[in-house]
């Protein structure tokens, strides 16, 4: 099925009838096989227990800036191939990005207090992906200030890509400036720098969260579909009345 | 399972991740149900789309 094909939004939403329980199941298992690795992982050596909760840190902050990267896509979608459902892709990631760096902020932030001795210091990572959260929060805010779906769709558009700035900062600000926040340590030149017993469930836990993305994702295009046909039907009849 | 010192810590970031993924899926149940009623609401009351409006007879259904 071609990516055009999609653009027929009832060919969409049988599609997303079709692949949500394969979703949610393959989700269901790869959170039970993750937190499974993440109980039985020894502690780190210098972080004792603590790094537990960087089963839940890392993947959050992963996706946080993989997801602006999904709407930047969308963006172009909307704004150079006008694409039926960029805008809505564009819309519905908006709110879950948010809450995967709200929670990349706060599970740092608790990490940070007994490794660091502070809950917040602000350096270039953290300032970076505590502007991202804002920048969230601003796009849901525009597309509730606009009421026409296609205006407020163009506007965000823009919003995102302007926004994207923002993506190769939080990459990089471990390397161009002197952070309290560790560099790399997994997606390295040279390789990972995490022992395998810690690694795989930090691999398992990253492919659960995306599988709770796209799996989330999916059913908010589908509910966003669905209000969209309301507000066309109530548009229409009150023309009629 | 001993967490050490920082249990406090380790407990409440899990439990802020099991609220806000809770919160995620209740959202997206929440408004799937929501919109449906009001599409079920509207089919009610006669307000239907053109494509899910029955035939006139003597017009075949697409192949």
């Amino acid at each position: 099925m071609a990516l055009i094909d999609l653009a027929n939004p009832t060919r969409f939403l049988a599609l997303v009838e079709r692949v949500l329980p394969w979703l949610i199941a393959a989700t269901v298992l790869a959170f039970a096989i993750g937190l499974r690795g993440a109980y039985l992982a020894p502690d780190d050596y210098q972080q004792g227990a603590t790094v537990k909760i960087m089963y839940i840190h890392v993947p959050n902050a992963w996706l946080c800036t993989f997801v602006w990267g999904v709407m930047s896509l969308a963006a172009l979608g909307t704004l150079v191939w006008r694409h039926p459902l960029a805008d809505v892709a564009a819309k519905c990631a908006a709110p879950l990005g948010a809450a995967f760096t709200f929670l990349a902020l706060v599970t740092g932030s608790l990490w940070g207090r007994p490794m660091w001795g502070t809950y917040w210091v602000w350096d270039a990572r953290l300032t970076s992906v505590l502007v991202l959260f804002l920048m969230y929060l601003g796009l849901i805010a525009l597309w509730r200030t606009i009421d026409d779906p296609a205006r407020a769709g163009r506007a965000a558009a823009i919003l995102t890509l302007v926004g994207a700035v923002n993506l190769p900062v939080i990459k990089f600000s471990v390397d161009w400036w002197n952070t309290l926040h560790q560099p790399a340590s997994v997606f390295r030149m040279d390789g990972p720098t995490i022992d395998p017993s810690l690694l795989v469930p930090l691999f398992v836990m990253a492919v659960a969260f995306t599988l709770l993305f796209v799996t989330l994702h999916l059913a908010a295009m589908r509910n966003e579909i669905l209000r969209r046909r309301v507000r066309t039907l109530l548009l229409t009849q009150a023309e009629r009345a | 399972m001993d967490l050490g010192p920082h249990a406090g810590f380790i407990i409440t970031a899990y439990l802020m991740a099991i609220a806000v993924v809770g919160l995620l899926i209740a959202w997206v149940v929440c408004d799937y149900v929501a919109q449906k009623r009001a599409l079920a609401d509207l089919d009610r009351r006669g307000i239907t789309r053109r494509s899910a409006e029955p035939r006139p007879s003597g017009v075949k259904e697409p192949a």
